[in-house]
């Protein structure tokens, strides 16, 4: 009886610990500065930068590719970062539950910055605004490459082998 | 003598080939820029007719539109299209919407759901379809909405005058503090030069035919 009891309770702190750790992500609601910041990161990492929408079709295509390399890299230096241009006035009614609902992992941002013209330019100028769109940079190792179009999961899973440092 | 010029023309034909070979990426993705001139269409109307601009004699220029039914961001924008083409239509800048998406990629983007959105929403402009997206190409759209303003010229060429988004904020209108296409019509109808000719918006990706 008690050895049941034992595995019993073992089973309920795995099941608590495993939804833990597959939790989805919190969405973090960002400034152009913030984005700036994030663009100029000084280490020697990877960072794979996502712009999307949750209505964007093309950009929830993606979506898998991107949580797919999240947790293929999770142990070396490559971030994956969704921001999310969705309005802030959405977020509690569309992105959090999207978020929820597909137990996203990578890191999620949403950008509150509703005016594209006075950002899009000085992060990207050859950005005409479209998304889905990527970004790829390692600052340290001066790599930069900018794709303004949905992605396959192989040209993805290429480009973080060609970067990753 | 001689033998030195061979090697000297092969030379000069690979960097003339390496010259060619990087501006083809550069080519490949332009449209027009502000002060290029724009090619007329002539493209199938909602109500079955084919529109071109070059059908409106009196008008100083266009408010050429690419956007679709299924964008979050076109359909935020209609009512603002509908205000800005009532606006200026009478100013000599009529609005044509152009569809550019591929009915394959985007089945709510078919001519058919083309008709029923016209008519709900009542367009005051024609909506046509750009069908083998070589309008779209043409122009260099990317994305919808995107507004290029054409300006006629004596010659009756079109010449592209602003390239850009619609205002300052597709999620709320009346939030709207900069009405981008505005000043740019505004300036245009006094005869001015636009101050501010290009800016950009986030938009919906135009669905491309698929090879």
């Amino acid at each position: 009886m008690t050895v049941y009891l034992k595995q019993f309770f073992l089973l309920i702190t795995l099941a608590f610990v495993t939804s833990m750790a597959t939790q989805a992500q919190t969405v973090t609601t960002i400034k152009f500065d913030q984005l700036q910041e994030l663009r100029q990161a000084p280490h020697d990492t990877l960072y794979v930068v996502n712009f999307w929408a949750t209505w964007c079709k093309p950009c929830i295509k993606e979506m898998p590719y991107f949580e797919a390399a999240h947790a293929k890299y999770k142990d070396q230096p490559v971030r994956v970062i969704l921001v999310s241009m969705d309005a802030v006035q959405d977020k509690e009614k569309r992105v959090l539950p999207f978020v929820q609902k597909r137990n996203l992992q990578s890191r999620l941002y949403l950008l509150d910055e509703p005016d594209g013209n006075t950002w899009i330019d000085r992060i990207e100028p050859k950005w005409s605004g479209a998304i889905p769109a990527t970004m790829f940079f390692n600052n340290k190792r001066g790599q930069y490459e900018f794709i303004e179009r949905e992605i396959s999961q192989q040209e993805l899973e290429e480009l973080i082998t060609k970067y990753k440092p | 003598m001689k033998n030195n010029r061979i090697p000297f023309l092969y030379m000069a034909c690979l960097l003339l080939v390496g010259v060619l070979m990087a501006a083809i990426p550069a080519t490949e993705n332009s449209g027009y820029q502000v002060g290029d001139t724009a090619r007329d269409f002539k493209l199938k109307n909602v109500d079955g007719k084919m529109v071109s601009m070059a059908d409106y004699k009196d008008a100083k220029g266009f408010i050429v539109t690419f956007t679709c039914n299924t964008c979050p961001y076109s359909v935020a924008y209609e009512d603002r299209l509908i205000e800005l083409h009532n606006k200026y239509a009478p100013k000599g800048y009529p609005i044509i919407a152009i569809n550019p998406n591929d009915v394959k990629v985007s089945p709510k983007d078919s001519y058919k759901h083309m008709q029923v959105r016209a008519k709900e929403k009542n367009f005051p402009f024609p909506y046509v379809y750009d069908e083998t997206q070589e309008i779209t190409k043409a122009y260099g759209a990317t994305r919808t909405p995107h507004l290029y303003v054409v300006q006629k010229q004596k010659d009756g060429k079109f010449k592209v005058a602003y390239i850009g988004t619609i205002d300052d904020n597709s999620r709320e209108p009346e939030k709207v503090q900069k009405k981008y296409a505005e000043a740019a019509l505004d300036e245009l109808v006094a005869g001015k030069a636009v101050s501010q000719p290009n800016t950009k918006a986030i938009g919906c990706t135009i669905k491309w035919r698929e090879a």
